[in-house]
């Protein structure tokens, strides 16, 4: 019989790792809703992410010959979003925007081989079983005693931050003008032009954010998991599971959805640890076919 | 500097239009001026909507010139068209956002002119939206949505208002209420296309009509030929 410490440690840590996949479903819905494409490149921008960060923190200083260029964990929780949300919305100018009109199969496949092609990229001058990220600031390290639990600072402080940053997103979309402007975008993009909202400029955008907030979960996990080309990859699989189940519909939904399927992963590997890898995909088929739209999903777009 | 002040708000010249294959507008004329109030009649399929869909690039492949105040727009991307024309739409199914609520639906297009309505002055207009501010826009009846379809675009202070089937479906009490409401923005000086089925809604409104057939302007009428020439107009209006 597990003991409760054990269970409460469990739920701490799938805590942390479902703060993660709300962070990427939460990018992927957005991006749907709005673009109707699904990102098969996400995982690949998480990456990126972390890399950014990697790169930012060991490698600049190097491969610049500039003694002390860089930037520490701190300046990459601003920087990397950014840089990895303009090199998003590159990708989406240049070659996603011209398969809006086509078959949603098209943009699936080019966002596919947009993540083997950056996967590759990396693959070819980092390891892949992983580079650990020398960054974690001091004033983050040690562990807090929770009572149940000794718990590393650092993992509190990525909980926090990203529960806060995936509730202000919903905030934005939700609750302000901004997000309604998103939202009759969502809606009927047409019409919305027609008003005189540039909503190809807000696509771009949003695709930015979106995967923006990739980049911001692979900064995050760079100091927890160390940094590997094929991070992505492996959690990718796994978010698109969690949006299978939360169903595109809502962002609340996907929030949601991530922490409860991470809190679910951590609590089965106390009870039975053989089934915590895949317990996820058990939900996913059977809300597959209970509920295809998923918990919190609603129309079927295009 | 003169020459500006008699350019007409609209001007189209020969607008052919295309959905995919099919051939929906075979050239098609007219002209409005300002504070004008003009009508497209016609029967269903004729290419009214079609016509008004075309002036805000909403139609697939289109030929042809319209000019807003001078300035041609056919090759415009939509979403300049609107700031070009200070253009406001009504589409024929209203396009009230389902998932957006009354407040948000009204405040959602953008400010053209300095000369729009603040949103509480259309409230004022439309007690019924200021009691269900809140309310989702899906949540509204068809009388409802219409009177925010064109309440959202006073706020923008759109001076070309194109209006598509405005009185469909809806009680005679509301429609009633809407010609009083488009007399009122004709009294202030706005620009108006409608496209109406309810000939009678539009006779009273309008300076000029078109008629619509086979995508073609088929006939112009007066607003004072109509007398004369109801029989003919009957003839291009029966089903």
């Amino acid at each position: 019989m597990p003991s409760l410490n054990m269970v409460l440690a469990q739920a701490m840590l799938g805590l942390n790792v479902g703060i993660f996949y709300a962070m990427l479903s939460l990018g992927l819905a957005v991006i749907f809703g709005l673009l109707g494409v699904i990102n098969f490149a996400h995982g690949a921008f998480y990456m990126l992410g972390a890399f950014l960060a990697l790169i930012g923190y060991s490698y600049l200083s190097v491969w610049l010959g500039i003694d002390g260029f860089g930037f520490g964990f701190w300046a990459a929780l601003i920087i990397v979003p950014i840089v990895v949300a303009i090199i998003g919305m590159i990708i989406e100018r240049l070659l996603l925007r011209r398969l809006y009109g086509q078959d949603p199969i098209y943009g699936l496949l080019l966002t596919f081989g947009v993540a083997l092609i950056m996967q590759g990229l990396f693959t070819n001058y980092f390891s892949v079983a992983g580079t650990p990220y020398p960054g974690k600031p001091e004033s983050l390290g040690g562990a807090i005693n929770l009572g149940f639990m000794y718990f590393p600072t650092y993992r509190l402080f990525s909980i926090v931050l990203s529960i806060v940053v995936c509730l202000a997103t919903w905030f934005v979309i939700e609750r302000t003008r901004l997000g309604s402007t998103l939202r009759a975008g969502v809606e009927n993009p047409q019409l919305t032009q027609a008003f005189g909202i540039n909503v190809p400029r807000m696509i771009t955008l949003t695709f930015g954010f979106g995967v923006g907030l990739a980049g911001l979960a692979g900064v995050l996990a760079a100091p927890i998991y160390s940094v590997s080309p094929l991070m992505g990859a492996d959690l990718i699989v796994v978010v698109f599971a969690v949006v299978v189940i939360g169903g595109m519909g809502s962002i609340m939904g996907a929030i949601v959805t991530g922490l409860a399927l991470g809190l679910i992963q951590g609590l089965t590997k106390v009870v039975y640890p053989p089934a915590a890898n895949t317990v996820i995909f058990f939900i996913m088929v059977a809300v597959l076919l209970i509920r295809p739209a998923g918990l919190f999903g609603k129309h079927e777009k295009g | 500097m003169p020459e500006i002040a008699h350019q007409p708000r609209l001007a189209i010249e020969n607008l052919q239009a295309w959905y995919g294959e099919s051939h929906v507008l075979h050239g098609i004329d007219l002209e409005v001026h300002d504070g004008e109030v003009v009508t497209l009649l016609g029967r269903n399929g004729a290419g009214r909507t079609t016509t008004l869909k075309s002036i805000l690039g909403l139609v697939g492949k289109r030929s042809g010139s319209i000019r807003l105040d001078g300035q041609e727009v056919i090759a415009e991307p939509t979403h300049r068209i609107a700031h070009i024309g200070a253009l406001g739409y009504c589409p024929e199914e209203r396009g009230i956002y389902a998932r957006l609520s009354v407040d948000e639906n009204l405040r959602l297009p953008p400010q053209l002119t300095a000369q729009g309505m603040s949103a509480d002055e259309i409230y004022t207009m439309f007690p019924n939206l200021a009691e269900r501010r809140r309310s989702l826009g899906g949540q509204l009846s068809g009388g409802e949505q219409q009177m925010l379809a064109i309440g959202r675009i006073l706020r923008t202070g759109a001076r070309l208002l194109l209006l598509d089937e405005i009185t469909e479906g809806l009680a005679p009490v509301i429609v009633q209420a809407l010609g009083k409401t488009i007399r009122d923005l004709k009294a202030r000086g706005l620009t108006i296309v409608l496209v109406e089925q309810n000939f009678h809604f539009a006779e009273g409104l309008a300076d000029r009509h078109y008629v619509i057939e086979h995508g073609r302007v088929a006939e112009v009428f007066q607003a004072e030929d109509i007398a004369t020439g109801g029989d003919r107009l009957n003839a291009y209006l029966s089903v």
